[in-house]
Protein backbone atom coordinates (compact mmCIF):
# COMPACT_ATOMS: atom_id res chain seq x y z
CA UNK A 1 0.00 0.00 0.00
CA UNK A 2 2.78 2.33 0.86
CA UNK A 3 4.52 1.37 -1.90
CA UNK A 4 1.89 2.27 -4.55
CA UNK A 5 0.99 5.66 -2.75
CA UNK A 6 4.88 6.36 -2.52
CA UNK A 7 5.28 5.29 -6.46
CA UNK A 8 2.22 6.88 -7.47
CA UNK A 9 2.86 10.35 -6.06
CA UNK A 10 6.28 9.80 -7.90
CA UNK A 11 4.99 9.54 -10.98
CA UNK A 12 2.81 12.79 -10.79
CA UNK A 13 5.46 14.88 -9.71
CA UNK A 14 7.59 13.48 -13.12
CA UNK A 15 4.16 14.44 -14.39
CA UNK A 16 3.87 17.75 -12.74
CA UNK A 17 7.47 18.77 -13.74
CA UNK A 18 7.81 17.99 -17.25
CA UNK A 19 4.40 19.73 -18.06
CA UNK A 20 6.32 22.79 -16.01
CA UNK A 21 9.21 22.30 -17.91
CA UNK A 22 7.48 22.37 -21.60
CA UNK A 23 5.93 25.72 -20.60
CA UNK A 24 8.66 26.96 -19.38
CA UNK A 25 9.25 30.59 -20.85
CA UNK A 26 12.97 32.18 -21.92
CA UNK A 27 15.01 32.60 -18.69
CA UNK A 28 14.05 35.84 -16.73
CA UNK A 29 18.34 35.99 -16.05
CA UNK A 30 20.90 35.21 -19.19
CA UNK A 31 24.12 35.43 -17.58
CA UNK A 32 25.99 34.80 -20.84
CA UNK A 33 26.74 38.39 -22.09
CA UNK A 34 28.03 38.97 -18.92
CA UNK A 35 30.44 36.46 -18.48
CA UNK A 36 31.74 36.98 -22.14
CA UNK A 37 32.26 40.53 -21.59
CA UNK A 38 34.52 39.84 -18.45
CA UNK A 39 36.32 37.54 -20.13
CA UNK A 40 39.03 39.28 -21.03
CA UNK A 41 39.69 40.51 -17.25
CA UNK A 42 39.19 37.22 -15.39
CA UNK A 43 42.32 35.52 -16.56
CA UNK A 44 41.69 32.86 -18.11
CA UNK A 45 40.04 32.38 -21.33
CA UNK A 46 37.37 29.73 -20.73
CA UNK A 47 34.27 30.53 -19.52
CA UNK A 48 33.67 27.81 -16.86
CA UNK A 49 37.05 27.99 -15.19
CA UNK A 50 36.46 31.78 -15.53
CA UNK A 51 32.97 31.57 -13.38
CA UNK A 52 34.42 28.80 -11.19
CA UNK A 53 37.85 30.52 -10.27
CA UNK A 54 37.02 34.03 -10.25
CA UNK A 55 33.29 35.04 -11.13
CA UNK A 56 32.00 33.09 -8.33
CA UNK A 57 35.75 32.03 -6.87
CA UNK A 58 33.93 31.57 -3.06
CA UNK A 59 31.52 28.83 -3.91
CA UNK A 60 34.59 26.56 -5.31
CA UNK A 61 36.67 27.83 -2.16
CA UNK A 62 33.42 26.05 -0.16
CA UNK A 63 33.48 23.69 -2.32
CA UNK A 64 36.88 22.31 -1.25
CA UNK A 65 36.17 23.19 2.44
CA UNK A 66 33.47 20.63 2.11
CA UNK A 67 35.59 18.35 0.81
CA UNK A 68 38.32 18.55 3.49
CA UNK A 69 35.45 18.28 6.39
CA UNK A 70 34.03 15.15 4.98
CA UNK A 71 36.99 13.59 4.67
CA UNK A 72 37.50 14.58 7.80
CA UNK A 73 34.59 13.37 9.29
CA UNK A 74 35.44 10.24 7.88
CA UNK A 75 38.44 10.00 9.82
CA UNK A 76 36.65 10.70 13.02
CA UNK A 77 34.41 7.85 11.79
CA UNK A 78 37.08 5.30 11.01
CA UNK A 79 37.61 4.01 14.44
CA UNK A 80 41.04 2.02 14.69
CA UNK A 81 41.76 0.51 12.20
CA UNK A 82 44.91 -2.71 11.90
CA UNK A 83 47.13 -2.34 9.25
CA UNK A 84 45.80 -5.05 6.73
CA UNK A 85 48.56 -6.73 4.24
CA UNK A 86 47.77 -5.49 0.42
CA UNK A 87 46.97 -8.26 -2.06
CA UNK A 88 49.32 -8.03 -4.73
CA UNK A 89 47.43 -9.06 -7.79
CA UNK A 90 47.93 -10.76 -10.87
CA UNK A 91 51.48 -9.64 -12.75
CA UNK A 92 49.79 -8.51 -15.61
CA UNK A 93 47.30 -5.77 -13.95
CA UNK A 94 50.40 -4.97 -12.09
CA UNK A 95 52.42 -3.90 -15.10
CA UNK A 96 49.41 -2.20 -16.74
CA UNK A 97 49.05 -0.51 -13.84
CA UNK A 98 52.67 0.46 -13.68
CA UNK A 99 52.41 1.73 -17.59
CA UNK A 100 49.08 3.39 -16.59
CA UNK A 101 49.71 5.68 -13.98
CA UNK A 102 53.05 8.18 -14.91
CA UNK A 103 50.16 8.40 -18.10
CA UNK A 104 47.52 9.34 -16.08
CA UNK A 105 50.05 12.06 -13.80
CA UNK A 106 50.81 13.43 -17.56
CA UNK A 107 46.99 13.70 -18.24
CA UNK A 108 46.42 15.38 -14.75
CA UNK A 109 49.18 17.84 -15.66
CA UNK A 110 47.63 18.38 -18.95
CA UNK A 111 44.30 18.70 -17.44
CA UNK A 112 45.24 21.83 -15.38
CA UNK A 113 46.80 23.79 -17.88
CA UNK A 114 44.46 23.45 -20.62
CA UNK A 115 41.72 23.99 -17.54
CA UNK A 116 42.27 27.87 -18.37
CA UNK A 117 41.59 27.85 -22.45
CA UNK A 118 39.29 24.32 -22.80
CA UNK A 119 37.19 22.25 -20.45
CA UNK A 120 39.46 20.97 -18.08
CA UNK A 121 40.89 22.50 -14.72
CA UNK A 122 41.77 21.47 -11.12
CA UNK A 123 38.83 19.36 -9.98
CA UNK A 124 39.34 17.27 -13.17
CA UNK A 125 43.18 16.38 -13.10
CA UNK A 126 42.75 16.02 -8.92
CA UNK A 127 40.12 13.68 -9.97
CA UNK A 128 42.41 11.46 -12.96
CA UNK A 129 45.76 11.75 -9.77
CA UNK A 130 42.90 10.29 -7.54
CA UNK A 131 42.32 7.49 -10.06
CA UNK A 132 45.65 6.53 -10.57
CA UNK A 133 46.23 6.28 -7.09
CA UNK A 134 43.18 3.99 -6.33
CA UNK A 135 44.40 2.05 -9.45
CA UNK A 136 47.71 1.78 -7.46
CA UNK A 137 46.36 0.36 -4.63
CA UNK A 138 43.93 -1.87 -6.34
CA UNK A 139 46.68 -3.65 -7.48
CA UNK A 140 48.54 -4.12 -4.57
CA UNK A 141 51.71 -2.02 -5.12
CA UNK A 142 50.79 1.01 -2.52
CA UNK A 143 48.93 0.03 0.78
CA UNK A 144 45.50 1.48 2.04
CA UNK A 145 46.18 4.52 3.96
CA UNK A 146 45.67 4.14 8.13
CA UNK A 147 45.65 7.91 10.15
CA UNK A 148 47.50 10.28 8.34
CA UNK A 149 51.01 11.52 9.43
CA UNK A 150 52.21 15.16 9.16
CA UNK A 151 52.85 15.34 5.34
CA UNK A 152 49.61 13.89 4.20
CA UNK A 153 47.77 16.42 6.48
CA UNK A 154 50.01 19.47 4.80
CA UNK A 155 48.97 17.93 1.44
CA UNK A 156 45.46 17.47 2.31
CA UNK A 157 45.26 21.18 3.46
CA UNK A 158 46.86 22.39 1.19
CA UNK A 159 44.61 23.75 -1.80
CA UNK A 160 42.39 25.06 0.94
CA UNK A 161 45.23 26.78 2.51
CA UNK A 162 46.07 28.16 -0.70
CA UNK A 163 42.99 29.63 -1.24
CA UNK A 164 41.72 31.15 1.77
CA UNK A 165 45.35 32.71 2.06
CA UNK A 166 45.02 34.01 -1.31
CA UNK A 167 41.43 35.30 -0.40
CA UNK A 168 42.85 36.53 2.78
CA UNK A 169 45.72 38.84 1.18
CA UNK A 170 43.14 40.14 -1.98
CA UNK A 171 40.33 40.79 1.04
CA UNK A 172 43.13 43.37 2.70
CA UNK A 173 43.13 45.06 -0.99
CA UNK A 174 39.64 45.60 -1.25
CA UNK A 175 37.03 42.40 -1.84
CA UNK A 176 36.97 38.59 -1.16
CA UNK A 177 38.64 37.42 -4.23
CA UNK A 178 38.40 40.11 -6.61
CA UNK A 179 41.74 39.58 -8.13
CA UNK A 180 43.61 42.69 -9.94
CA UNK A 181 43.41 41.63 -14.15
CA UNK A 182 47.20 41.60 -14.78
CA UNK A 183 47.53 38.96 -12.08
CA UNK A 184 44.31 37.47 -12.67
CA UNK A 185 45.85 34.68 -14.78
CA UNK A 186 48.96 33.50 -12.36
CA UNK A 187 47.00 33.48 -9.22
CA UNK A 188 44.25 31.42 -10.51
CA UNK A 189 47.08 29.12 -11.88
CA UNK A 190 48.47 29.35 -8.09
CA UNK A 191 45.32 28.45 -6.75
CA UNK A 192 44.17 25.68 -9.45
CA UNK A 193 47.53 24.16 -8.51
CA UNK A 194 47.03 23.47 -4.91
CA UNK A 195 43.52 22.41 -5.73
CA UNK A 196 45.02 19.74 -7.97
CA UNK A 197 47.25 17.96 -5.17
CA UNK A 198 44.98 18.10 -2.05
CA UNK A 199 41.68 17.03 -4.02
CA UNK A 200 43.73 14.32 -4.96
CA UNK A 201 44.95 13.32 -2.15
CA UNK A 202 41.34 13.85 -0.70
CA UNK A 203 39.44 11.94 -3.00
CA UNK A 204 42.08 9.46 -3.23
CA UNK A 205 42.08 9.19 0.75
CA UNK A 206 38.08 8.99 0.71
CA UNK A 207 39.16 5.57 -0.77
CA UNK A 208 42.49 4.81 0.95
CA UNK A 209 41.20 5.51 4.51
CA UNK A 210 37.92 3.11 3.85
CA UNK A 211 40.22 0.18 2.34
CA UNK A 212 41.29 -1.02 5.68
CA UNK A 213 39.57 -4.07 6.93
CA UNK A 214 36.96 -3.17 9.47
CA UNK A 215 38.41 -4.02 13.01
CA UNK A 216 35.34 -3.94 14.62
CA UNK A 217 34.73 -1.91 17.78
CA UNK B 1 12.24 19.78 -28.49
CA UNK B 2 15.88 20.48 -28.17
CA UNK B 3 18.86 18.01 -26.80
CA UNK B 4 18.81 20.19 -23.57
CA UNK B 5 15.26 19.83 -23.08
CA UNK B 6 15.48 16.72 -23.42
CA UNK B 7 17.93 16.13 -20.87
CA UNK B 8 15.80 18.39 -18.35
CA UNK B 9 12.85 15.86 -18.84
CA UNK B 10 15.15 12.70 -18.58
CA UNK B 11 16.56 14.61 -14.95
CA UNK B 12 13.06 15.00 -13.80
CA UNK B 13 12.80 11.48 -14.36
CA UNK B 14 15.84 10.05 -12.53
CA UNK B 15 14.92 12.81 -9.43
CA UNK B 16 11.74 11.16 -9.17
CA UNK B 17 12.98 7.55 -9.31
CA UNK B 18 15.52 8.21 -6.73
CA UNK B 19 13.16 9.96 -4.44
CA UNK B 20 10.85 6.69 -4.16
CA UNK B 21 14.05 4.66 -3.77
CA UNK B 22 14.84 6.83 -0.89
CA UNK B 23 11.59 6.49 0.52
CA UNK B 24 11.18 2.70 -0.21
CA UNK B 25 14.45 0.66 0.00
CA UNK B 26 15.85 -0.14 3.41
CA UNK B 27 19.18 -1.51 2.40
CA UNK B 28 21.66 1.60 3.28
CA UNK B 29 23.72 0.98 0.30
CA UNK B 30 20.78 0.68 -2.27
CA UNK B 31 19.22 3.82 -0.54
CA UNK B 32 23.00 6.27 -1.07
CA UNK B 33 22.61 4.88 -4.63
CA UNK B 34 18.99 6.37 -4.72
CA UNK B 35 20.36 9.33 -3.36
CA UNK B 36 22.93 9.48 -6.16
CA UNK B 37 20.01 9.22 -8.70
CA UNK B 38 18.23 11.53 -7.07
CA UNK B 39 21.66 14.45 -7.44
CA UNK B 40 22.44 12.92 -10.48
CA UNK B 41 18.63 13.94 -11.74
CA UNK B 42 18.67 17.11 -10.35
CA UNK B 43 21.86 18.13 -11.91
CA UNK B 44 21.05 16.91 -15.06
CA UNK B 45 17.69 19.23 -14.81
CA UNK B 46 19.93 22.31 -13.96
CA UNK B 47 22.13 21.71 -17.11
CA UNK B 48 19.62 20.52 -19.52
CA UNK B 49 17.57 23.59 -18.78
CA UNK B 50 20.05 25.95 -18.76
CA UNK B 51 20.98 24.97 -22.60
CA UNK B 52 17.45 24.35 -24.11
CA UNK B 53 17.81 27.03 -26.43
CA UNK B 54 20.86 24.81 -27.57
CA UNK B 55 23.30 27.55 -26.64
CA UNK B 56 24.86 26.44 -22.88
CA UNK B 57 25.16 28.84 -20.09
CA UNK B 58 28.30 28.54 -18.30
CA UNK B 59 27.22 29.72 -14.80
CA UNK B 60 25.18 26.85 -14.30
CA UNK B 61 27.64 23.97 -15.48
CA UNK B 62 30.34 25.43 -13.18
CA UNK B 63 27.46 25.21 -10.25
CA UNK B 64 26.93 21.75 -11.40
CA UNK B 65 30.58 21.60 -11.24
CA UNK B 66 30.76 22.20 -7.79
CA UNK B 67 27.73 19.83 -7.10
CA UNK B 68 29.32 16.72 -8.23
CA UNK B 69 32.11 17.26 -6.17
CA UNK B 70 30.33 17.86 -3.15
CA UNK B 71 27.78 14.77 -3.96
CA UNK B 72 31.20 12.48 -4.24
CA UNK B 73 31.65 13.85 -0.67
CA UNK B 74 28.65 13.33 0.56
CA UNK B 75 28.56 9.54 -0.93
CA UNK B 76 31.42 8.91 1.05
CA UNK B 77 31.08 10.00 4.22
CA UNK B 78 27.31 8.30 4.04
CA UNK B 79 29.77 5.22 2.71
CA UNK B 80 31.99 5.60 5.76
CA UNK B 81 29.11 6.22 7.98
CA UNK B 82 27.36 2.39 6.88
CA UNK B 83 30.67 0.66 6.95
CA UNK B 84 30.85 1.69 10.72
CA UNK B 85 27.50 0.48 11.44
CA UNK B 86 27.73 -2.39 9.70
CA UNK B 87 30.94 -3.43 11.95
CA UNK B 88 28.91 -2.49 15.04
CA UNK B 89 25.72 -3.64 15.05
CA UNK B 90 26.65 -6.30 11.85
CA UNK B 91 23.38 -4.66 9.88
CA UNK B 92 22.86 -2.75 6.27
CA UNK B 93 19.46 -1.51 7.68
CA UNK B 94 18.29 1.23 10.11
CA UNK B 95 16.75 0.03 13.21
CA UNK B 96 13.22 -0.08 12.53
CA UNK B 97 10.61 1.82 14.99
CA UNK B 98 9.57 -0.56 17.10
CA UNK B 99 13.06 -1.99 17.66
CA UNK B 100 13.97 0.92 19.73
CA UNK B 101 12.94 1.34 23.53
Amino acid sequence: MRRLSVIALALAFVALLIGAMLELGPAAVDLRGPVAAHLVQSGVSHTVTAVLLNYRGYDTLLEIAVLLLALLAILAALGDMPDSPTRAAHPVLQTLARLAAPLMIVVAVYLLWAGAFRPGGAFQAGAVLAAAGVLLHLVGLIPGWSLPRLRLRIGLAAGFVVFLTVAALLLMQGALLKYPPDMAGGLILLIESGLTISLALILAGLFLFLSQEEGGS
Amino acid sequence: MTTGLLFALTGAALFALGVAGVVLIDNLLRRILAFNLMGSGAFLVMVGLAQRNDVADPVPQAMVLTGIVVAVAATALALALVRRLHALTGKLELPEESDRD
